[in-house]
């Protein structure tokens, strides 16, 4: 069976509404792992002793084992305990969990390297500890650690792929499903890889533009 | 918990965790050949080398490595490479990890002073004795910690072939979920091997990265 491409374009619209899931579940994980990635680190560094600990564990089996592992977990375990969501739901949660923690690796970073002198001269001017922190601290950090973390969303860009064994009709199974049709994996694999290929270019773009703006305003 | 249903699936569980070790040192070792030869082409004097190089950085590191495996075992077939699931999952992850590693020994390479090749040009040694001889033996020592990173991932990105059906610890922990129902203790098996593998692949890293360092 040799290749032919010209049966592309009469799919080509179960193609695109993947391309839109895909473009819309990474960017509500990547909106959640920023929150949660910011949420993560403050707790992290800041939480007293006996939540701390708990959580380092937790960060640490996140990092420890695979995406896939952890999306069956979220998925069926959500189940498990009653709470039926949607698959896309599911792996929303799981995208944005997974890379919130590696969010909040950087983050504590770029928290310890903002200058101890900004907290004390918050407190001196009469903040509170989490205001100084939610004002000062935490916008600073965030900023300079915002080029690592576009390194990361395009991870999660690629990682999105994964959502599809859990059934979420995003560009991977939506290709799965023309190939059942058309008996033509070759062809359409490829399709959804320069897809993928197009929104990461793009999304590199969007990275430098704001790094460039970042290294101006500072 | 489920304790005593652990306790029974526990076999099973292992002996999936050796097919992953065997991925992953398999894919391990042809990631390193593949980025090996990135590097070198990357670094290479020819312009069209050079151009593969970064092609093959890009496309690789630009798409979803779920696809790549897609492409290589449901569409081999169609242009003539028939290979089974093991062998797609091998081939697709290490050139995957392959352009990855490209760029961290493409880094450490270039990250070796100017000078020390000037100084071994000028001591009279050719282009490629400096390299081999000066250039490379320090690069690689720079390599360890980095390289050490694309391997943890390269271990976990092992989970994918669950989804062309091989039968590692993904998989397994896939398949009892649906035949038990109990996410959590399949998770917690699957898991737990996971880490003791990662964990150990760290301290070995480690270890070789204190032995080959010089401060």
């Amino acid at each position: 069976m040799g290749l032919d491409f010209s049966i592309v374009p009469k799919y080509m619209d179960i193609i695109l509404l993947g391309v839109g899931w895909t473009v819309g579940i990474t960017f509500a994980a990547a909106l959640l792992s920023f929150v949660g990635g910011v949420l993560f680190a403050v707790t992290a560094l800041y939480a007293p002793w006996i939540v701390r600990q708990p959580f380092r564990l937790i960060e640490w089996v996140f990092m420890g084992t695979p995406l896939l592992l952890q999306l069956f977990l979220i998925y069926f375990g959500l189940v498990q305990i009653g709470i039926d969501l949607p698959a896309f739901v599911a792996g929303i949660i799981g995208l944005g969990l997974h890379f919130a923690v590696y969010n909040s690796e950087l983050i504590q970073t770029a928290i310890l390297a903002v200058d101890k002198g900004q907290m004390e001269a918050a407190r001196t001017l009469g903040l509170s500890r989490g205001q100084a922190l939610r004002k000062v601290v935490v916008p600073q950090a965030v900023r300079a650690v915002i080029p690592p973390i576009g390194n990361n969303m395009i991870a999660l860009l690629k990682d999105s792929a994964l959502v599809s064994v859990i059934g979420v009709s995003e560009l991977t199974l939506s290709a799965q499903r023309v190939i059942g049709k058309t008996y033509r994996p070759f062809e359409f694999y490829i399709v959804a890889a320069a897809f993928y290929y197009v929104i990461n270019l793009c999304m590199e773009w969007v990275q430098r533009k704001i790094e460039r703006r970042i290294s101006i305003s500072r | 918990m489920d304790i005593e249903l652990m306790l029974k699936v526990y076999p099973f569980f292992l002996d999936a965790a050796w097919v992953t070790i065997l991925l992953s040192v398999l894919t391990a070792i042809l990631g390193l050949i593949c980025g090996t030869l990135g590097a070198a082409a990357r670094l290479s004097r020819f312009a069209l080398l050079r151009f593969l190089g970064v092609a093959y950085v890009s496309l690789f590191r630009g798409t979803p490595a779920l696809i790549q495996l897609f492409i290589l075992y449901f569409g081999g077939p169609q242009i003539g490479i028939q290979l089974d699931a093991f062998e797609a999952g091998v081939i697709g992850l290490g050139i995957n990890a392959g352009a990855y590693m490209t760029e961290t020994i493409r880094g450490a390479i270039i990250a070796i002073d100017k000078g020390q090749r000037e100084a071994a040009r000028t001591l009279g040694l050719s282009s490629w004795q400096s390299t081999y001889k000066v250039i490379l033996p320090q690069a690689a020592r720079l390599m360890v910690r980095p390289l050490g990173v694309n391997l943890n991932m390269l271990i976990k990105a092992t989970a994918l072939v669950a989804a062309i059906s091989v039968i590692e610890l993904t998989y397994t922990a896939q398949r009892y979920i649906g035949s038990t129902y109990k996410p959590f203790e399949m998770f917690l098996l699957a898991g737990v091997l996971y880490m003791i593998i990662i964990y150990a692949t760290g301290r070995g890293v480690a270890w070789l990265d204190r032995k080959v360092r010089i401060t």
